[in-house]
């Protein structure tokens, strides 16, 4: 009752879903081919760091910004997200 | 080169007296045709319209369902071109069918359609994601020049860019400028006056294991390009333009070489990436400003707040509103009024059918077309503002969890909405879409909320049936009644999406990837130009046929078997001084008995048994064939099948109704048939120009046919259920 649920397990790797608001992370690799083809042209290369800026009231979708000097904001939904695995 | 004329460039904006090489049109005699090509967001529509102001032309691309915007461009005192507007897309790999059309267009070099060259639109403050697209294009042997668009953007956000640097690297003239204010546009006409050679430089090669392949169908295709014959084997099954035996013949050397089409896209647009770094590292340096919390996030703050944020989109909304059904009245009532002048203006000078025929039917029809002018016009510099400022981009994104459960999308807010003033700017504004089964389950159930031509059809009818009574002190029962009506249309709506949801099959994914605006002050020449194209695609596309329809509703309602409209006049008149009726009476009593016996009339009694069930008679059953056109038109009908006179108010409409006895001496008017009608109402596709609108947007007859069936189905259902529950 009182056991705290850990948060994943060491197995399971973070995506960006994982993230908490103001908190970036660098992209590993992404998991669904086909989406990857869309965000790869998005600019989510591996590599490339990705912060958490907001979400939308019900928790979906969400905004993230990508890259560090020339930055913008991409929206996505939190299933798309869950495809960009972190570092 | 044969063909190539040389014309003397008077010293036009910081040019010297030079000669200017003119492109020398593919096509003899043919303007040259310059296609603009970009990512979204990256200022493209701003860029054309600068280019071509109101000479913009709305068509289809050859064979596609998707909307071809050209227009022309004066160059130089000397020069014309036509400019093609490309669908915004971040890469040539096309995702959806508006898309599509790019690579059909520049795949196929054959093509009458086939531009001389592209102009290739880029967000300076963004040039990395924007340059990917341009590399693509370079590949594909596209001569070009790189419009580099928002330079204020990039110098605010401290990116410095060398453009003579950069212009060296990407091998074309590059225009650095400010699209939105005009900034270049002198300088980039210039160069597009010139002729432009394919960019010598090369930003991705293939690997060598693939050149086996992409040589054969360079060869088999004659393709200029080995980066062109690689997207002929990423994409055959798409290219339209191939034939299936071409198909047939890729698919073979694809399975041949085992060739892996979406890990070799993946890596591909890996190192273009690589290679734009590379570009980058040498040509632009970003000095980093204190831009940690940008106004446009700041804004979001309150704007995407989950409390705030749907209060103010629920203002924003209530001010829509306001605008199209209380300021559209005025310039509505003078354009009805106007319509009316020249019409008696015509009847008081000429008389005969031909006459009657343009007055009543044709007249009649093209007042019905202009009067929604006012409202499409103001909905969409609504929706033209929301759009450019950025704010659509954060309604779509606050509500695509609520809509989708439903398989709408967050975009789908906007049409419903609009559908409850009129479902035809609403449908209109469903092309904001991207996704096609989103886009057609939005567009099929928005004239199911109950649109502003409702309201008489309801006022009148919960007049004649819910008493004046009030509820909690301020409420009126008769109010509860209106809201109830509305809700069951967007209840209606919201569900009819979810069983399409279920129904339809698609190949196409959805997805919410998308670019999240900055906020910007809306360009208002780009407003204008998109309120006079709405207007304009309106009245002339779904004109014609409203203009047909009214034409042969006036046919029906004028006209009748053998003579018996005669007769009925006569057998009127006798009645009508035998019973010690007015002049007035007597009119309006002949009009009454000539509708029953003209084919439109012939028509309500035949359907008569088929509506019986609902409680309808022939009476309603005429009105429910007028108000096919639209439902306005009902009261109208009504007023003249209870002879109440033409200019009766909707009052005296109403006491006419309410004395109105069946057979057995008791009211004909029940609670029972008159909510059995007003369900019909909710329900009933009865709007031509909604159909018409469907039409124009989907481009074809499948899916009007099929909104014009489930509606009326739905309606019939509806109101024999509600009829036999409370007879």
């Amino acid at each position: 009752m009182s056991i705290r649920p850990t948060n994943a397990s060491p197995a399971m790797p973070r995506s960006v879903k994982d993230l908490r608001l103001g908190e970036s992370g660098t992209i590993c690799c992404l998991k669904d081919p086909e989406m990857a083809l869309k965000l790869l042209e998005m600019g989510c290369i591996p590599g490339t760091q990705v912060r958490l800026n907001s979400r939308a009231p019900l928790g979906c979708p969400i905004t993230v910004v990508v890259g560090e000097s020339e930055e913008y904001t991409l929206s996505l939904r939190v299933s798309e997200a869950a495809t960009i695995v972190l570092k | 080169m044969a063909g190539v004329e040389f014309v003397t460039g008077r010293a036009g904006a910081g040019a010297s007296a030079a000669i200017l090489e003119a492109v020398a049109p593919r096509h003899p005699g043919a303007l040259t045709r310059i296609a603009l090509i970009g990512n979204p967001n990256s200022g493209k529509t701003s860029l054309f319209n600068q280019l071509t102001g109101l000479n913009q032309k709305v068509g289809n691309f050859p064979g596609v369902t998707v909307d071809r915007k050209t227009g022309v461009s004066q160059l130089t005192p000397q020069l014309r071109a036509e400019i093609i507007d490309l669908p915004g897309t971040y890469s040539l790999y096309p995702k959806s069918l508006d898309e599509k059309v790019i690579t059909d267009l520049l795949y196929d070099r054959t093509s009458e359609q086939y531009p001389d060259f592209v102009v290739v639109t880029a967000d300076a403050s963004n040039l990395r994601r924007n340059l990917l697209l341009f590399t693509q294009l370079a590949d594909l042997g596209l001569p070009a020049v790189l419009a580099l668009n928002m330079m204020d953007v990039a110098a605010q956000h401290g990116v410095n860019i060398d453009i003579t640097a950069l212009q060296q690297e990407l091998g074309v003239p590059i225009i650095p400028m400010n699209a939105r204010k005009g900034i270049g546009i002198a300088a980039l006409k210039i160069v597009m006056a010139q002729m432009l050679d394919a960019p010598a430089t090369h930003f991705y090669e293939i690997e060598d294991e693939l050149l086996p392949m992409i040589r054969q169908i360079r060869y088999y295709f004659n393709l200029h390009n080995d980066y062109l014959a690689l997207h002929y084997a990423h994409q055959y099954r798409q290219i339209s333009f191939l034939s299936p035996d071409d198909r047939a013949y890729i698919g073979e050397l694809v399975q041949q070489y085992g060739f892996e089409a979406t890990p070799r896209q993946a890596q591909e647009t890996i190192a273009r990436y690589a290679s734009i770094n590379d570009i980058l590292l040498n040509t632009v340096s970003v000095t980093r400003t204190e831009r940690n919390e940008p106004y446009s996030n700041r804004l979001d703050k309150v704007l995407t707040h989950k409390v705030w944020g749907y209060l103010i989109f629920l203002g924003v909304l209530f001010l829509m509103f306001q605008a199209v059904f209380a300021w559209a009245s005025y310039p509505m009532e003078l354009i009805d009024q106007g319509v009316a002048w020249i019409n008696s203006l015509i009847q008081t000078n000429f008389d005969g059918p031909l006459i009657n025929l343009l007055t009543e039917g044709v007249l009649a029809g093209l007042g019905g077309v202009l009067i929604f002018i006012p409202q499409i016009a103001l909905l969409f510099a609504f929706i033209a503002v929301l759009e450019e400022t950025g704010y659509m981009a954060r309604v779509t994104f606050m509500m695509d969890r609520i809509m989708r459960k439903f398989g709408l999308n967050g975009k789908s807010v906007v049409p419903l909405i609009s559908g409850v003033a009129c479902a035809v700017p609403a449908i209109m504004s469903a092309r904001t879409i991207e996704n096609w089964k989103d886009r057609m389950i939005t567009i099929f159930v928005t004239p199911l909320m109950s649109c502003s031509a409702r309201i008489p059809v309801y006022t009148v009818l919960i007049g004649l049936v819910v008493p004046d009574q009030p509820v909690l002190g301020i409420f009126n029962l008769r109010g509860f009644a209106l809201m109830g009506l509305y809700l069951l249309g967007f209840v209606a709506a919201v569900l009819s999406a979810w069983a399409m949801k279920l129904l339809m099959k698609t190949k196409e994914r959805s997805y919410f990837i998308m670019e999240f605006p900055v906020y910007r002050w809306p360009r208002w020449k780009n407003v204008g130009i998109t309120i006079v194209e709405k207007v304009k695609a309106f009245v002339f596309q779904a004109g014609k046929v409203i203009l047909a329809i009214s034409i042969l509703l006036w046919v029906l309602a004028s006209y009748g078997p053998a003579n018996e409209l005669e007769q009925a006049e006569q057998r009127a008149k006798t009645e009508g001084k035998a019973k010690g009726f007015t002049a007035a009476e007597i009119d309006s009593h002949v009009a009454s008995e000539k509708l029953e016996s003209s084919y439109a009339g012939h028509f309500g009694h035949l359907i008569e048994p088929a509506i019986r069930p609902l409680g309808f008679d022939w009476k309603i059953g005429i009105s429910l064939l007028t108000s096919f056109a639209a439902r306005e038109v009902f009261v109208g009908t009504m007023s003249t099948i209870y002879s109440v006179g033409q200019d009766a108010d909707q009052q005296t409409v109403q006491q006419k109704l309410a004395s109105e006895k069946d057979a057995n001496g008791q009211p004909f008017f029940t609670p029972a048939r008159s909510f059995s009608l007003l369900v019909f109402y909710v329900f009933a596709m009865q709007c031509m120009s909604t159909l018409a609108a469907t039409y124009r947007e989907t481009k074809g007859w499948k899916w009007p046919v099929m909104q014009l069936l489930y509606m009326t189905g739905l309606a019939y259902f509806s109101a024999l259920l509600v009829y036999q529950l409370m007879k």
